[in-house]
Formats: structure tokens, sequence, C-alpha cells
């Protein structure tokens, strides 16, 4: 499904940044996964279009949307992908329902709606069980309501793939664990994959069917999450970080395997 | 001996507000133009070039009046430039109104250009960003999320630019000239009445200038208010947290 490699330097006065990843995931959910600082956020930029690195090559599905030595480098218009940002970025002067409508409309505004895009528009509002907010402004509903319109929004464009950064992040942790399993079930019923930022491992327990650990800037190589001995009921942190450093050793052996 | 029933003085009014208004319409228009190209993602990245351009914008801002009137001059006036190129339609700005308008359009342009970047910037990256993923091309960025996000900012160098427009003074006069009726705003009026020992048209003239400019003030404040009470309390203070 995503094809990767990329590399980039920041300069900087207290020494560079250095990003480098390179894997290939073929399972439909992918998580990122390691400490913040990592280059988690910019390789999920740099997918979506938004940052663009020195070199490399990005291919999301068949299609390449990325290639430095082809001088090929799609704007994020033209990527199809769903980016839903840490803080839902939903915009502050639309409704809830203009929010929705804005990637079905390209940006266009809402009289300019034909009956086909309401009709995708009330339909999604629905299924997200969002339409008696439909009227309300972004400040006016609750971090869980607003994470279900980012992702009505995301989904509205129809995106070939969706790009979650720290979906969970801003949720106190009641309303984690339930929205957890409902974004879950519906990605599930989208059927669209989904690559997620996070810090937690009962993220990667509950959506990951694979795992790239990034530390660094530095991420080499994907795993599947069947081989991570992680325990889904695990109190331990030290016990999951340990299977987080198994991960991580068996990804630096994939990354030597590659350059053998 | 002049009295409010001058048909001048409220000829002179109405000339102030007009070239006024149309100064602050044009550089308003300008500055935002001028600061989305040169704000943000678009400019490849704070580049000499760029530097240059955001340097020479506010230029205006630094030159005196009397030196931004003389180098409009050589532009615009019968051998300048433009002016040449402007003659041969038959349009001369030299001592005529729409020189005035000119004048005052160079002056506060960097004060609508700044703010309009300021306020251009202090929009928060990641909605411009989704905004692109979900297929909307920069233009449409700009019009449906920067620009009402940012008009607050906007608003208020464009209401701080009319009112540096009607009391430019110097500029106006190397340009303009001092006609009374034809290019004699309030400013050139006030310092024409005062220079003449007429005190008595001086204080009117003062007066009416001080509460054209103070109402309007008042009336600008109150038009932007409005226009924000639809969106949420947060996003008020959001972007009253940008300006300051």
């Amino acid at each position: 499904m995503l094809d990767i490699r990329i590399e980039h330097q920041f300069p900087g006065r207290l020494g560079a940044f250095r990003l480098r990843v390179e894997f290939s995931a073929s399972e439909r959910n992918l998580c990122f996964f390691g400490h913040s600082g990592s280059g988690k956020t910019l390789t999920m930029q740099a997918l979506a279009g938004l940052f663009i690195p020195s070199s490399g090559h990005i291919s999301i599905g068949k299609r390449n949307v990325f290639d430095s030595e082809k001088n090929l480098c799609l704007p994020a218009r033209e990527r199809r992908v769903g980016y839903l940002s840490q803080n839902y970025a939903l915009f502050p002067h639309l409704t809830v329902r203009e929010n929705v409508a804005f990637g079905l409309l390209r940006g266009l505004p809402w009289f300019m709606a034909s009956r086909k895009v309401l009709g995708q528009v009330y339909g999604l509002l629905e299924l997200f069980e969002i339409s008696h907010l439909a009227d309300q402004h972004p400040a006016r509903i609750s971090g869980g309501q607003k994470q279900r319109v980012g992702l009505a929004r995301a989904l509205a464009a129809g995106p070939e793939v969706l790009l979650l950064d720290e979906p969970f992040a801003a949720l106190d942790p009641l309303m984690r664990r339930r929205l957890r399993a409902q974004v879950a079930e519906l990605l599930e019923r989208a059927g669209i994959p989904a690559v997620i930022i996070t810090h937690d491992p009962d993220d990667v327990a509950a959506f990951a069917q694979s795992v790239v650990v990034f530390e660094d800037g530095c991420a080499q190589g994907c795993i599947s999450v069947g081989d991570i001995p992680l325990q889904r009921d695990a109190e331990n942190a030290q016990l999951r970080n340990l299977a987080l450093s198994l991960a991580r050793l068996e990804g630096a052996a994939a990354y030597r395997g590659l350059f053998a | 001996m002049s009295d409010i029933n001058d048909p001048l003085l409220f000829s002179c009014i109405l000339l102030t507000v007009k070239v006024a208004g149309l100064a602050a319409a044009v550089a308003g228009l300008l500055g935002v133009l001028t600061a989305w190209f040169l704000s943000g993602r678009r400019a490849p990245a704070r580049s000499l070039f760029f530097r240059v351009i955001d340097s020479l914008c506010a230029l205006p801002l630094v030159l005196p009046p009397t030196v931004i009137g003389y180098c409009l001059i050589l532009l615009l006036g019968r051998r300048g430039i433009i002016g040449q190129w402007l003659a041969e339609y038959g349009i001369n700005l030299i001592f005529s109104w729409q020189g005035a308008v000119v004048a005052a359009t160079v002056v506060i342009f960097p004060l609508c250009y700044r703010s309009a970047r300021a306020a251009l910037e202090s929009v928060d990256h990641t909605l411009e960003d989704t905004a692109r993923t979900l297929g909307a091309t920069e233009a449409r960025v700009f019009f449906r999320i920067s620009l009402p996000l940012a008009r607050r900012g906007i608003f208020a160098g464009i209401t701080l630019a009319f009112a540096r427009g009607m009391g430019e003074f110097g500029a106006t006069l190397m340009i303009a000239g001092n006609l009374p009726g034809r290019t004699q705003t309030l400013s050139l009026a006030v310092y024409d009445a005062f220079q003449s020992g007429n005190d008595h048209r001086a204080l009117i003239l003062v007066l009416v200038a001080s509460g054209v400019c103070a109402s309007l003030l008042v009336i600008a404040e109150t038009v932007g208010g409005m226009g924000l009470e639809r969106v949420s309390p947060a996003m008020r203070g959001g972007t009253r947290a940008a300006q300051s």
C-alpha cells in the first residue's frame, strides 16, 4: 500500500536533524510509533504532500506521488490523501456541515453544493452520528465530536488513504477508549487504509497490522504486529517498552537485510 | 470670513473622504494580494529576493512624505515614465484629485500590507494544509480559509490606513497641489487657513476633521466587531491575540 524512501536534512545551530525513512507496507492499517520529535509527523506530512523532502520517492497504492529523481511531486490537493492533524484542524469559521462539505466541493462555497453533494454530506453526518450538530461551529462542540467531524470531512473528499496524527492524544482517557473502538469500526466500515501516529501502545494494539518504529528521525522497515509480543492487557509499561525495543531491533535487522 | 455654510468646506470634506476611501480600498486590495504572495509557504522561505521586496513594500513608511511626492512626480509627471504613457491616453494625474489618490495610496500601502501580512501569517497553517489535502487549490485555500480567518487584522489595518489617508499632507501637496475646491483636502485646508491668519476657519476645519475621523473609526470598529458575532468566542479570542 505504501512504499516510501525519503531523506531530508534540517540544518540547526544545535546540531542538524536528519530524517531518513524507508519502508514499504502492504497491510491495511499501519502505525507510526516513536517518541516526540522522532520524525513521525514530518513523514506523514511528506506522504500528504505538505512537506517536500530533499530526496527519495513515495508511492501510495499504485500511484507514484513523489520521486525526486524523476522530478515528480504531486501537490497535496492531487494526492487523494485524507489528513487529520492532532487538533483536528476544523475550520473555525465554517459550520460542521460546511466543514464536511469542504472536500466534496474542493473548497467551493456551500451554496454551490449540488443535490448529490448535499446527499453525500448528510449521509456522512448520519454515519458519524453528528447530524444534530450540522449548524454548529466547531468551537461549540466537544472533543470527541470534533474528531468525528474531522474524520467525516477527511472521508468526504474520497481519499485513498487516511493519515491520522495522534487521533486520540487530545481526548481524556475514558473518551479515548470509547472512541478508539468507534474509529476502528468506522475505518473498517469505510474500507479505507489508515496510517496512525501514536505514542500509545494501546493504539498499536487496537489498529495496527504493522508498525513502523521511529527513532531520531530514522525509521527503517516495517514490522508486522503479529510478530511483536505485544500484550494487549499488560498494565506494566516496562513490559510494553521491552516489546517495542524488541520490535526496534527487528526493524534494524530488517534494515541490515535490505542493504546487505 | 468663512462660516459653517461655506460650500468649499463641504466639498473639501467630501474630497478628503473620497480620496482617503479610494486610497484605502486600492491600498487594501494591493496590500492583501502582496501579503498573500509574500507570506507563508508561497515564498521560498525568506530568500534574498523576497526580503528585498518586503523591505521595498515598507519603504513609504520610513521615507519623508515630500520625498515620496517628489518620486511620484518623477514617475507620473509629464516627462515621467508612467506620466508619458498616461498622457497618450489623455490622463494627467498631476494637480488632479486622482493624483491625490495615488499619493495617499502609496503612503498608506505599507500599513495595509504589514497588517495583512501579520494577520495572514497568524492563521494556523494546519488549517490551510488541511484544506490543501481536501483538494482545494491555492486560490481557494486563500479565499475560503486564510482570508476569512485573517479578516479582522486586515480590516484593522485598512481602518488605520484610511485614517492616515485622511491626514495625508506632504505627498498630496507635492502631486495634487493645494487648489481649493479641486484638490484641497482637509489637512491642506487647515494649513492654508492657519497660514493666511484665518484662525476661525482653521478651528472649524480642525473640529470637522477630528469629528469625521473619530466617528469613522467608531463605525469601523462597530462593523468589524459585528462581522465576528457569528463565529465562536474562542476564535474571536484567537484572532485578537494574533493582532496584539
